[in-house]
């Protein structure tokens, strides 16, 4: 390790410090476990209660777009991590590298995600536009409901990810790498979430 | 003090007084133990107060724990019990349809009968009620009654009961539902047989409500086809209530009110085998009481009698 | 030590308490101190109290009468939806945990401060910002939907700051969140050399299981507000019964936080409760283990029981029996710790002091308040009496008798530490039994008209139940006086009460092993723990000697 890690109160040793960030975070994953699953649950519900025009509303998601932001995501993930590693190990040159590139890769997400939403809107696949395709379709409308929710949520979470990241560049990370530990943690988070949401979303139509 | 005026009244009056008992016994031994202590154990007395054994403190927490979870349970089993039979629904009961919106109750005899915010039934005749909201949640209570049943939008509820004495009950909404919550009341009115028959000739009568029904399934465009001699291809309508069908996906449903109003509501929902959804949809096409009228009318219908009316 | 009547911010001779470590308003805003921050919980929460004590007042003049002549339908409304809303997340809920909780729990572990102390500070102001949006929805004109916010009325019919609410209370849910994980953190990580968990005092305890729910249930309220709020806004549709949406769906959700949120409310009370009575008694907590697996044991099935709100709003009958069943299980751990309680005073020395009283109080209001809670989760009882004025009495035992009394109770017996001064013992313990009075001849009437199917939410209501909501209304009076008192004892003890000694209870717990009221760091040098809590001793002694062992001298 490079150099002495910063101690905040009430902590006294740095291992300790490490210990309870990450403990913590862990905490708030558990918060947002529990929250998503709510969301999940919504799912569960409306896909059980009418199966068949669930599966024709998500028929209509687009694929292509949700399969090239769940590798763009993927990656992200990776890049972080590697970031996360070389702030440990004192390569600083090797670790803003990285977090630019996730950035980049963030950013690239949300951009793909706002293409995807534009294609939807022109499709009129929103649940309260006069021309949905689906008005009457109980399960496709809920499919719907359950999609702009769920993924405007999501990227709302990654946004508040990209800003966490951002802040790492700002850091002096050498002695503050943990922050960079938990803050991978939640970006690891909000990518499972999108992993999970990838196959529910996408995969599901005929 | 609150009539006993439903057969399942005294049933329920006594697992209240009951609890009622068992609390005011259990508020006895606590209360009198946390005096008696207060007293004995004051500061200043010379009371012992020597320490307590291990061991003695365990078995006595062990003792008042199990003696709870029996008494818990207990209890449960004996108001599950009590309410078992109240789950299942009468089968020869009267048939009364109501609907709830913001914020008055409307009532419909099975004769065609109207009410609003009033309820006339006799005495001693199972009521079934089959109730739905035009808007937002209300709830259907009677406390003579002791029954208390939610009436969702978008959904039939039911609940049931038997009137055992003659006289005038409070109808409350019990769900609140926005400003005039207080004012969704009426007034549940039991008659001995021959007056519930004298009042109800004297009622206006309209249709009764399969009978309206009927009316509306050709004025809505229903029969054209649905009917006999209909040209397009829609599932025959004769025999269908409680029966099950096949949808285009394999599953199966029973075709209960709730499955009869989806369909007429929104018949893209649940596609019979073997047919397109060409239907349109009528919700908010045809009315609650429309609709109520129309599921009437669909369960009248058996194999015996034709669709082409 | 020379006793001066300058008032609070008299400095010490020789030491920086937390109260004069710093006098600007900056340095109180802006502190992490935890001390510091449970004062700012204390005064915000005071606040709401009084707001939402006003609308209780008021509900309660409208229905001395069967008329509605005192508020039009529509301003009743707006005041009992204002009284839940502030009562529930603006004050029961941080009560305890943001103030007594905040103050005492890195004090009892023997801890500089909490895990994350900008994190709290940030819960404080994500409180305040909360409450800001709250009152802004009532200023300009109330909400009227009631605090349990059902579909389709929030989000179809009603016409009223539905939104601005909704996202306050999403707000507010954030700074329970961050309290949560504070204490989870702090209990785990921080506990002091020699502080085992089995030696942690019962209120440190009560504020871990109170967190774990904090942690796991507030997320799902959050996430029912946020569709409330998408329906509102975007008109996405999710209960909304005309597209096939199902508006029971929101009631699982809404219950599956709010009946939790009920033991966010009386899991710290039952802490506080326990640390009263061992100290006031003089006698070590009868059964400790089975006090630290009840309040586990409640926060767990406290997760399970939600359905039982819903016995009447058409969920499946084997639905209403699993919750049934489950509801009437959750009762053994809570009389567990009845009996406990009570076990405890045996071959005690008791001290009748206001906090004793408070305590007192709590565990006979808390039995009934229980007790009544048997009715509600036997189904056919239930039928009859849910949405009557019997619920409406059974969560004011729980939440009022049970929840408020405890927070009154800790206030009092923590405020020497809190202040470093002494209140008038008298005074406080004319208030306790008032209080109790009061809330007695409020409320239990309330049981009666239930049974008798008065429904709750009615501002109008036939006039034979006119004599109990008469007794009601006269005791709500006596209450509302009632609740007023403390502000003037408590107030004159801040200027010029008498100074307190480090320990002037005489317990054994590790707040009181140091100074009155604590230095900016809590501890002079990092305590050692060495007994177990509660060393009250149980033999007789000559007068004069101490009868307890503090956690930090060997037993």
């Amino acid at each position: 390790m490079s150099s002495t890690p910063i101690l905040v109160e009430p902590f006294e040793e740095p291992e300790r410090q490490r210990e309870a960030m990450v403990f913590g975070l862990w905490l708030f994953l558990a918060t947002e476990i529990l929250f998503f699953g709510g969301f999940f649950f919504l799912y569960a519900v409306a896909r059980m209660q009418d199966p068949v025009g669930f599966a024709k509303g998500a028929a209509r998601a687009n694929l292509l777009l949700g399969t090239v932001n769940t590798v763009l995501l993927m990656t992200s993930s990776a890049t972080l991590t590697v970031a996360e590693r070389a702030a440990q190990a004192g390569w600083m040159r090797g670790a803003r590298g990285a977090i630019l590139a996730t950035l980049a890769l963030g950013t690239a997400f949300l951009a793909v995600k706002g293409f995807e939403y534009r294609e939807d809107l022109s499709e009129h696949l929103f649940p309260t536009s006069p021309a949905f395709p689906f008005s009457g379709l109980v399960g496709a409308t809920r499919f719907w409901s359950f999609y702009w929710f769920v993924t405007i949520v999501h990227a709302i979470h990654l946004t508040i990810g990209l800003g966490c990241v951002a802040r790492l560049l700002r850091l002096d990370l050498p002695r503050r790498w943990m922050v960079a530990e938990v803050t991978t943690l939640y970006w690891h988070f909000v990518d499972i979430i999108w992993l999970l949401l990838w196959p529910l979303l996408y995969l599901v139509g005929p | 003090m609150l009539p006993e005026a439903s057969t399942l009244a005294p049933s329920v009056d006594r697992i209240f007084w009951g609890l009622v008992g068992l609390s005011v016994l259990i508020m006895a031994i606590v209360g009198g133990l946390v005096f008696a202590f207060a007293i004995k154990y004051r500061r200043g007395t010379d009371a012992y107060r020597g320490p307590l054994p291990e061991w003695m403190s365990r078995e006595v927490e062990i003792g008042w724990t199990v003696s709870t979870l029996f008494v818990a349970l207990f209890v449960f089993w004996w108001a599950a019990a009590a309410q078992l039979p109240h789950f299942l629904l009468p089968k020869d009961a009267l048939e009364i349809h109501v609907v709830a919106k913001q914020w008055m109750w409307k009532v419909q005899h099975p004769e065609g009968v109207r009410e609003i915010d009033a309820l006339h039934v006799p005495v001693g005749v199972p009521v079934k009620l089959e109730m739905t909201s035009q808007d937002v949640i209300h709830s259907f209570g009677v406390p003579a009654f002791r029954i208390k049943q939610d009436v969702l939008p978008g959904r039939y509820t039911t609940t049931w009961f038997e009137a055992k004495e003659v006289g005038d009950y409070h109808l409350f909404c019990t769900e609140y539902c926005g400003t005039d919550h207080a004012r969704m009341t009426g007034t549940i009115t039991v008659m001995q047989p021959e007056a519930y028959a004298r009042w109800l000739s004297a009622q206006p009568h309209g249709e009764d409500l399969a009978g309206e029904g009927g009316q509306l399934y050709t004025a809505l465009g229903c029969s054209a086809c649905h009917g006999a001699n209909a040209r397009v291809p829609a599932p025959s309508l004769a025999g269908l209530y409680g029966s099950q069908v096949v949808l285009t996906d394999g599953s199966r449903v029973t075709a209960d009110e709730d499955y009869l109003r989806e369909s007429i509501e929104r018949p893209e929902a649940k596609v019979v085998a073997g047919y397109s959804s060409t239907m349109p949809a009528y919700q908010g096409v045809a009315s609650e009481e429309q609709v109520v009228a129309l599921v009437a009318y669909i369960k009248s219908l058996d194999d015996r009698r034709s669709a082409a009316r | 030590m020379k006793v001066d009547d300058t008032g609070l911010l008299a400095r010490e001779p020789d030491e920086t308490s937390y109260l004069t470590a710093g006098t600007t308003l900056r340095s109180w805003l802006l502190s992490t101190d935890h001390k510091r921050i449970a004062i700012l919980y204390a005064a915000s929460i005071t606040v709401f109290f009084f707001i939402g004590g006003a609308a209780a007042t008021m509900i309660r003049l409208e229905l001395f009468t069967p008329a509605g002549d005192l508020t039009t339908a529509d301003e009743y409304n707006r005041l009992f939806t204002l009284h839940g809303v502030i009562m529930v997340w603006f004050f029961l809920i941080p009560s305890i945990p943001g103030t007594l909780g905040n103050f005492l729990l890195p004090l009892m572990v023997g801890a500089k401060d909490v895990a994350f102390p900008r994190l709290n500070l940030m819960s404080w102001y994500l409180y305040v910002t909360a409450g800001l949006f709250t009152l802004a929805a009532l200023l300009l004109g109330g909400v009227d939907t009631g605090w349990t916010f059902y579909t389709p009325l929030s989000t179809l019919y009603s016409n009223s700051y539905v939104l601005l609410a909704a996202f306050g209370i999403f707000v507010v849910g954030f700074s329970s969140i961050a309290t949560g994980i504070n204490f989870i953190a702090t209990i785990h990580l921080l506990r002091t050399k020699g502080m085992t968990w089995m030696r942690l005092p019962l209120f440190a305890w009560a504020m871990y299981a109170t967190s774990l729910v904090m942690v796991l249930a507030t997320p799902v309220l959050a996430m029912a507000l946020l569709l409330i709020c998408g329906e509102r806004l975007l008109g996405l549709p999710i209960f909304d019964p005309r597209v096939g949406g199902d508006p029971v769906l929101f009631q699982h959700i809404f219950w599956f936080y709010s009946h939790p949120a009920v033991y966010i409310m009386i899991l710290p009370a039952m802490g506080v409760v326990s640390e009263i009575i061992a100290c006031e008694a003089r006698r070590r907590v009868f059964g400790y283990q089975f006090m630290v697996y009840a309040m586990l044991v409640i926060a767990v099935i406290g997760f399970l029981v939600w359905g039982h709100h819903m016995f009447v709003a058409g969920q499946s009958p084997f639905a209403s029996m699993i919750f049934s069943f489950l509801s009437f299980v959750i009762a053994v751990p809570s009389a567990i710790k009845v009996f406990n309680w009570t076990g405890t005073l045996y071959r005690g020395r008791i001290r009748f002091s206001a906090p004793m009283l408070y305590a007192l109080g709590f565990v006979g209001l808390f039995t009934l308040g229980g007790l009544t809670g048997l009715f509600l989760a036997s189904i056919p009882v239930d039928v009859h009496l849910s949405d009557t004025y019997f619920v409406v009495a059974h969560f004011h035992y729980i939440m009022v008798g049970g929840a408020v009394s405890a927070f009154f109770g800790g206030l009092h017996f923590w405020w020497p530490k809190i202040t470093g001064r002494l209140y008038n013992e008298n005074f406080a313990r004319s208030a306790a039994l008032w209080l109790f009075f009061g809330f007695n001849f409020t409320f239990f009437p309330q049981f009666i008209l239930g049974y008798l199917g008065m429904p709750r939410r009615y501002h109008e209501y036939p006039p034979e139940f006119q004599v109990w909501n008469v007794m009601s209304s006269t005791g709500a009076v006596v209450l509302a006086v009632g609740y007023l008192m403390p502000l003037f004892y408590l107030g004159y003890s801040l200027l010029h009460g008498e100074r307190a000694g480090d320990n002037p209870r005489d317990a054994t717990g590790l707040e009181w092993t140091t100074s009155s009221p604590p230095p900016q760091h809590n501890f002079h040098e990092p305590p050692v723990v060495r007994s177990e809590p509660y060393a009250y001793h149980d033999w007789d002694e000559a007068p004069g000697d101490a009868d307890e062992t503090p956690q930090t001298d060997p037993a």
